[in-house]
């Protein structure tokens, strides 16, 4: 019997957004190959209640699936209870509604959040031979998922040998704004001349401070790594300023997504705590404890060498 | 001709002139178009019962806009009502959440909204501040507090307190019922009582309504002072539609409100408007969100689409009332 084609919509935070690009193009290639409808919508803003509206018209739609990346981790409670009510597949793509996972069916996110603080240290250790100063410029005091990062960073550094002659002297945080962050970059190099390393765990961090050890020529006296895009870290990486970062690839939480919400409602995969399902490309999966799925085991490192295959 | 002549009668024009001038007749007319392009841009569009529920998504702060009309008309404005909303919401259900009983903590709520009304009405009437800048002040002041109380984390209220836009009547939902209810009693009022006319005629010249015996401060104290708590009910009724409360509960709230009220064509410089063109205009600007939301319409477009309404709103608007003024 062919059906009317399966209706995916992927609710992004906001538009305007270069890394929702990479996880649309994830959505829009699975549902090419396995004949499935796609949109991709976002409201103006990233504001707790934005996304309400476009909810609802999904809804109103009749879409299959709606996988979003919530802007609230409650605000939306109300309206995606109504839209699991209507039987469509809700999954949290790209972050998830922490506490309040009964609203949602399933939650697809890059790698465990667990293992990012320890994989960030291992790298600058790696880059500044496990010796020396570091620093952390992070993205806001609040940012929970950074705030999680340094905390497993902090743990990593206390309890594991392996670093014991590296030292934490100052976490900085440049709210995600290039200008406070390039000032923090700055106010750290001043204030720590002895610093050899610096993990910056957002995009925004990464960038300015690359630049600024690109523009003061110091790239051989202080390591910059963290969390960055590709496609703002090329140039850097190719003159040597930034030698390794390390990131997923939000391209897969798309083309995972349409495969598991495919297997789900055609019942060829279970969504249940411990089933397995094979995804072309990314291998066996596992449905991990609250029904939360990684596309990657492990956080993708980028280098002079692989840098141009990815252009997200 | 004599006393109670309020109105400038123009014997010559003929009424159906004098009806289509109005600028309610424009938003009425934008509303008719708004339908039809709607339903034009998406089948799933024209469905009452979409639209309704949508219109709960805006309707705390389309109750407000109707008492803010009258504050326009009064020749003030009040920007502060969306973070009263916060405010009062945060209050209630910080105080619920601590244990307080809900018909306590509802009270809190309330009783904080009405203070914050109060606020307002002492700096613009007591101290003679301006409103534009006492009430920038007290939105800033207000969702301040509110971040004080609530932090960066939500509060929630209890599973049986939550969704209020789920009650129906008649098939319409609660928060629609009062809004529409709200917009009768107050145009009567504004319409059709003497403390309604004594409101435009502070707005169209204060001194002269002084001089003619109107209490001109006290009608705006009381102004400021229901907008308050009618603010604090919208935020108590957004905590139960939504489930939780943060401090930024209807964030940028004050915006819309405006716009509902100058869609209408109420005047900004005060003396002009009527509850049936903010009604109108509320209605308006559901349906032109919506019908560009579930059309998947680009948000870009949609804000161009909405500015565009607001700019020929008040062209319109102006244009008209230079008319009648002749």
């Amino acid at each position: 019997m062919a059906a009317d084609p399966l209706k995916i919509v992927y609710i992004g935070k906001n538009t305007g957004n270069p890394y929702f690009d990479s996880i649309t193009g994830g959505f829009e290639d699975a549902c090419k190959s396995l004949g499935c409808e796609f949109e991709f919508v976002a409201p103006a803003t990233a504001e707790a209640t934005s996304q309400i509206p476009f909810i609802e018209a999904q809804i109103q739609r009749g879409v299959n699936v709606i996988g979003i990346a919530p802007n609230s981790p409650d605000a939306l409670n109300q309206v995606l209870a109504d839209a699991k009510a209507k039987g469509i597949l809700v999954l949290t793509v790209n972050g998830d509604i922490t506490g309040n996972e009964q609203y949602r069916d399933a939650t697809i996110l890059p790698v465990n959040f667990d293992i990012v603080g320890r994989d960030q240290v291992e790298m600058v250790g790696s880059l500044i031979g496990y010796e020396g100063e570091i620093a952390i410029l992070s993205a806001t005091t609040e940012a929970p998922d950074q705030n999680k990062w340094i905390v497993g960073m902090n743990e990593t550094l206390k309890s594991d040998p392996k670093y014991a002659k590296m030292s934490l002297v100052a976490t900085v945080y440049g709210d995600d704004q290039p200008e406070k962050s390039t000032t923090e970059m700055e106010a750290l190099l001043s204030n720590f001349p002895n610093l050899k390393g610096v993990i910056a765990p957002t995009t925004v961090g990464i960038a300015a401070a690359a630049q600024v050890v690109q523009s003061r020529g110091i790239a051989d006296k202080v390591a910059v790594t963290g969390l960055g895009l590709p496609s703002e870290m090329r140039d850097f990486v190719k003159d040597g300023t930034v030698k390794a970062f390390q990131l997923w690839s939000p391209y897969n939480e798309g083309w995972l997504a349409v495969h598991f919400a495919k297997g789900v409602i055609e019942g060829t995969i279970k969504n249940e705590v411990g089933s397995t399902f094979e995804v072309p490309n990314l291998g066996t999966i596992t449905i991990n404890a609250n029904n939360s799925i990684n596309t990657q085991a492990e956080l993708t490192t980028f280098n002079a060498e692989n840098i141009d295959q990815f252009d997200f | 001709m004599s006393t109670l002549d309020t109105t400038p009668s123009t014997p010559v024009t003929p009424r159906w002139q004098t009806l289509l001038i109005r600028p309610e007749t424009m938003t009425f007319l934008l509303l008719v178009v708004g339908i039809f392009a709607g339903s034009q841009l998406s089948p799933f569009f024209l469905d009452i019962n979409y639209i309704l529920k949508s219109f709960t998504l805006y309707s705390e702060l389309a109750i407000v806009a109707l008492i803010l009309t009258m504050v326009i008309i009064a020749g003030e404005i009040d920007l502060s009502p969306a973070a009263n909303m916060a405010l009062s919401a945060c209050l209630f259900a910080w105080a619920q959440a601590s244990g307080i009983p809900m018909p306590v903590a509802i009270g809190i709520g309330l009783a904080a909204g009405l203070l914050m009304g109060l606020l307002n009405a002492w700096m613009v009437i007591s101290l003679q501040l301006p409103s534009i800048i006492v009430t920038i002040g007290t939105l800033t002041l207000y969702r301040g507090l509110a971040q004080v109380i609530a932090g960066d984390k939500s509060i929630r209220v209890p599973e049986w307190f939550i969704g209020v836009d789920k009650i129906m009547i008649l098939g319409i939902p609660l928060p629609v019922v009062l809004f529409i209810v709200l917009a009768l009693v107050l145009a009567v009022i504004l319409g059709g009582t003497i403390f309604g006319r004594q409101i435009y005629q502070i707005g169209t010249n204060e001194t002269a309504a002084r001089y003619a015996g109107i209490r001109s401060a006290r009608i705006k104290f009381s102004l400021f002072l229901l907008i308050g708590f009618v603010a604090s009910v919208a935020g108590i009724m957004t905590a139960s539609r939504l489930g939780s409360v943060r401090y930024d509960l209807a964030l940028g709230g004050e915006l819309q409100m405006v716009l509902m009220a100058m869609l209408g064509g109420t005047y900004i410089f005060g003396g002009r408007g009527t509850i049936l063109g903010t009604f109108l205009a509320a209605w308006l600007l559901v349906v032109v969100s919506t019908g560009m939301i579930v059309a998947n319409v680009l948000p870009a477009v949609q804000l161009v689409v909405l500015g565009g309404l607001l700019i020929v709103a008040i062209i319109a608007t102006n244009l008209i009332y230079s008319r009648t003024q002749r």
